[in-house]
C-alpha cells in the first residue's frame, strides 16, 4: 500500500532534472538530440571564441584588438553595446503595449520580447566587460559619482534596467518551477516594473547617444547632432519593433510545436506592427533631415561620407519605411517582414557609423576591427541565441502555462 | 491594480524627490575662475633642446627620451611612457619653429566630464589628475579630449590612462613643474595663468607682426591651464587646433538635464495611460454585462 503511494508520487513528481532540463529524455537521449548541424555551427564557434574571450583577459586588449590610442571604442563597443542595447529595446516597447496602453492582442509576443530584451543586456554587459581595461573596478561606479558624465547615466541605467529586466523574466521562471506565491507576487509587480522599463530605457537608449555629444570634432558633421540623444531614443524604437517582428517570425518556425494549437494570429500582429513602424520610422527620417538642415552640413552630402549617409537614411530608413507602410496597408505580411529585417539593419549601420565609420573620420590611421574582435562578437550573439532557445524550449515563453493562465489579468 | 488621485500624487511626490536628488547632485566641473596654475609657450623662443622631455621622464619615472634629435624629423605623439614630445616645423623662410605637446589642462576638462568614476578629476589647485585604483578602464576620457592626450596601456592586462598631471605633487610643495624648471630658453613661463595672459598679449603687442595674434588655450576649450603664443601655424607642430570654443562639458549638460524630467513625468504618465486603458476595458466589461443582462431580462 505505501509503496503504490510511492510509486504513485513519482510518477506525478518525476526527476525534476530530466523533466525540467533534459525535456524529459535521459541523458544519453538528450545527448543525442543535441547532435545537430545548426549545433556543432554553434559549438565551433564556441571552441573558438571562448578561448580568445579568455586570452583576452590575460593578455591585455592590445593582444586581442586593433584599438590604438586614436581608436579607444571598437566592435566590442559599437556592435556589442550600442548595438546590442537598441535591438533589446522590444522589451520596454511591447512591454508598454501589452501593460501599459493595454493592447493585449500583443500579449503573446511579450514575453519573447522581454527575453530577448534580458538576453540583449546580459551579452552586452559581457561585451562590456570584455572592453573594460579594469573590469574589476566596474564597481566603482556605485561608488563614485562623475554625474556630469552621460557614461554615468548609461552605467546606472544598465545596472538597474538589467535587475528590471530580471524581474520581469521571473514570471515565466517562476512559471516553469511551479512556484505559484512567487509568481502571483511578480506578476502584480508587472505594471510597476513596466513603468521602470519605459524610464530606464527612455533614459538608457538616450543616454547612448549622448557620450557622442562631447566629440563635436570627431564626429563626422553628418552624424554629429546636438539632438542626437532623440535619434538614438527613436531609432530604439524602430529596432524594438522590428527586432519583434523578425524574432517572432523567426521563432514561429524554429519552435514550431510550442505555437501548434495555440490561437495566435501572428500574421495581424505582424501587420500591426509594421503599421507602428511606419509612423515612427518616417518621424526619424525628417528627424535625420533636420539633423542635417541644422548642422548646416548639406555639403557634406557630396563627398564620400555624403554617400554612405544616404545609403543609411535613405537605403535602410526611407525604404523600409515605405515597406512598413505599403505593406502593412495592404496586408502584405512579407513585405513587413522585409521592411523589419532592414530596420535592424538600419539600426546595426546607424550605431557602427556613429561610433566607428564616422568616428575620427579625419584622423590618419583607420580602425579596422582586428579577427579576434569579430569572432568575440559573433560568440556572445551564438551564446545569446543558444541561450534564447535553451529556455523557450523548457520555459513558458511562447506560449503560457495552462496551469497559470488567467486570461487577461 | 487601480491608481486613485491619491496614488497619482503619491507616485509624482516620490519620482519628484528622486528628479530632485539626481539634479541636485549633477553639479558640473566649473572653471575655476582665472586665478589657476599655468604655463606659457612661446615658440619663438624654444630652440628644441628638448631638456623638458628628459625631465618629464626623470620626474615621472618614464624611459629616457631617444638621445638624437632624428626623431624631430617625424612628428610624434605622446604615448603611454611618454607624456610630452617637443615637435618641429619651419617656416616658408627657413627658420625652424618647435612646441613641446603635453596635456592641456583645461579648466573645464572634458576628460574629467567624461568619467564615470571620477578617477580622472580636476584638482581644486588645477591640474587634471589621474588615480588608476578607480577607474573602470572604459577610457571615455580620450573619446572626451579634443586634443588627443591621455593615451593607453594596451598591452598591459591592468592598463593605465596616461598623461602629464602637471606635476601636482612638485606644484603642492611650491615647486615648479619639472619641464618649466630646466626650460634653458625661457620658451617655458611657469605663473598664474591670468597674468601669463597678459603676458602673451604685451609680447603680442608690442612685436607687432612678430606674432600670431592669438592666445592659444585662452579660449580653446573653454580655456586651458597651457598656452601658447607663435609665428607658425600650431596645427604644423602637431597641436590639434580644430578645438570648439565652448567648453566639453558645457556640449553635454543640456542632455544630461534630461534625466529628472524623464523621472518626473514618466511614471504618472504611464500610469495614467494605464488606468485608462485599464478604465476602457472595464466600461466595454460592463457594456457586454449589461447587453447580456438586458437579453436574459
Amino acid at each position: 500500500m505505501a509503496s503504490a503511494q510511492a510509486g504513485a508520487a513519482v510518477a506525478a513528481h518525476p526527476s525534476f532534472v530530466r523533466e525540467k532540463i533534459l525535456l524529459g529524455m535521459s541523458v544519453r537521449e538528450y545527448v543525442r538530440s543535441c547532435c545537430t548541424p545548426a549545433n556543432a555551427v554553434a559549438a565551433a564557434i564556441l571552441v573558438v571564441g571562448v578561448p580568445i574571450l579568455v586570452y583576452r583577459f590575460i593578455a591585455g586588449l592590445g593582444a586581442t584588438t586593433a584599438l590604438s590610442q586614436t581608436a579607444p571604442w571598437g566592435l566590442w563597443i559599437g556592435f556589442d553595446m550600442m548595438t546590442g542595447i537598441a535591438l533589446a529595446a522590444g522589451g520596454f516597447t511591447i512591454g508598454a503595449t501589452v501593460q501599459l496602453f493595454g493592447l493585449k492582442a500583443y500579449h503573446p509576443i511579450e514575453r519573447p520580447a522581454i527575453l530577448t530584451a534580458f538576453l540583449g543586456y546580459v551579452m552586452a554587459v559581457i561585451g562590456l566587460l570584455a572592453d573594460l581595461g579594469r573590469p574589476w573596478n566596474i564597481v566603482m561606479a556605485i561608488f563614485n559619482y562623475g554625474t556630469a558624465s552621460a557614461l554615468f547615466e548609461v552605467a546606472w541605467c544598465v545596472m538597474c534596467y538589467t535587475t528590471v529586466l530580471l524581474l520581469e523574466f521571473t514570471v515565466p521562471v517562476f512559471e516553469w518551477l511551479g512556484w505559484k506565491k512567487l509568481h502571483s507576487v511578480m506578476r502584480n509587480a508587472l505594471i510597476g516594473l513596466t513603468v521602470l522599463s519605459v524610464m530606464f530605457s527612455t533614459m538608457h537608449q538616450s543616454a547612448l547617444g549622448s557620450l557622442f555629444l562631447l566629440a563635436p570634432t570627431k564626429l563626422h558633421p553628418l552624424w554629429y547632432t546636438p539632438y542626437i540623444f532623440v535619434f538614438f531614443f527613436i531609432s530604439a524604437i524602430i529596432a524594438g519593433i522590428s527586432m519583434v517582428i523578425v524574432e517572432s517570425m523567426l521563432s514561429h518556425r524554429a519552435f514550431h510545436s510550442q505555437v501548434a494549437g495555440q490561437h495566435v494570429d501572428i500574421d495581424k500582429l505582424t501587420l500591426g506592427l509594421g503599421k507602428a513602424g511606419a509612423l515612427v520610422m518616417f518621424a526619424y527620417f525628417f528627424l535625420k533631415l533636420q539633423g542635417v538642415i541644422d548642422g548646416h552640413a548639406w555639403g557634406y552630402l557630396a563627398t564620400g561620407y555624403g554617400a554612405w549617409f544616404l545609403v543609411e537614411i535613405v537605403g535602410f530608413v526611407l525604404v523600409p519605411a515605405l515597406l512598413f507602410a505599403y505593406g502593412s496597408r495592404n496586408g502584405n505580411v512579407t513585405l513587413v517582414r522585409v521592411a523589419a529585417v532592414m530596420g535592424v539593419l538600419s539600426i546595426i549601420l546607424n550605431r557602427l557609423n556613429v561610433s566607428i565609420v564616422a568616428f575620427n573620420w579625419n584622423q590618419p590611421v583607420r580602425y579596422v576591427p582586428s579577427v579576434s574582435e569579430v569572432i568575440v562578437s559573433i560568440t556572445l550573439v551564438t551564446i545569446g541565441v543558444l541561450a534564447f532557445r535553451w529556455i523557450v524550449n523548457r520555459m513558458p515563453i511562447l506560449r503560457e502555462d495552462p496551469r497559470f493562465a488567467e486570461g487577461h489579468h | 491594480m487601480r491608481i486613485g488621485r491619491r496614488g497619482f500624487f503619491k507616485i509624482a511626490a516620490v519620482t519628484a524627490g528622486a528628479a530632485g536628488a539626481a539634479s541636485a547632485s549633477a553639479a558640473l566641473p566649473h572653471a575655476e575662475g582665472t586665478d589657476t596654475p599655468g604655463v606659457l609657450v612661446d615658440t619663438t623662443l624654444c630652440v628644441g633642446c628638448r631638456a623638458c622631455e628628459a625631465a618629464c621622464a626623470e620626474k615621472n619615472a618614464l624611459p629616457a627620451p631617444p638621445a638624437s634629435d632624428d626623431v624631430m624629423k617625424q612628428r610624434r605623439d605622446t604615448a603611454p611612457q611618454v607624456f610630452t614630445v617637443v615637435n618641429r616645423a619651419e617656416k616658408e623662410d627657413g627658420t625652424v619653429r618647435f612646441a613641446k605637446k603635453q596635456c592641456m589642462h583645461c579648466l573645464a576638462p572634458g576628460c574629467a566630464s567624461a568619467c564615470p568614476v571620477r578617477a580622472m578629476d580636476k584638482t581644486p589647485a588645477g591640474p587634471v589628475v589621474y588615480d588608476p585604483s578607480k577607474c573602470m578602464g572604459c577610457r571615455y576620457c580620450m573619446i572626451a579630449c579634443p586634443f588627443d592626450v591621455p593615451k593607453y596601456e594596451y598591452d598591459s592586462w591592468k592598463p593605465r590612462v596616461r598623461k602629464c598631471g602637471f606635476c601636482a605633487d612638485r606644484q603642492a610643495k611650491g615647486l615648479k613643474p619639472a619641464c618649466t624648471e630646466v626650460c634653458p630658453s625661457g620658451a617655458l613661463t611657469f605663473g598664474h595663468r591670468a597674468e601669463l595672459i597678459e603676458l602673451a598679449k604685451t609680447r603680442i603687442y608690442t612685436n607687432p607682426g612678430k606674432y600670431v595674434p592669438h592666445v592659444f588655450g585662452e579660449h580653446e576649450a573653454g580655456g586651458t591651464s597651457w598656452l601658447y603664443i607663435t609665428d607658425v601655424d600650431l596645427e604644423k607642430l602637431a597641436l590639434r587646433t580644430d578645438v570648439p570654443e565652448k567648453d566639453i562639458p558645457s556640449l553635454v549638460s543640456g542632455a544630461l538635464g534630461a534625466p529628472p524630467f524623464v523621472m518626473t513625468l514618466w511614471p504618472p504618465l504611464l500610469m495614467g495611460l494605464y488606468a485608462f486603458s485599464r478604465r476602457r476595458d472595464t466600461v466595454e466589461g460592463d457594456a457586454q454585462e449589461n447587453a447580456k443582462e438586458d437579453r436574459h431580462g
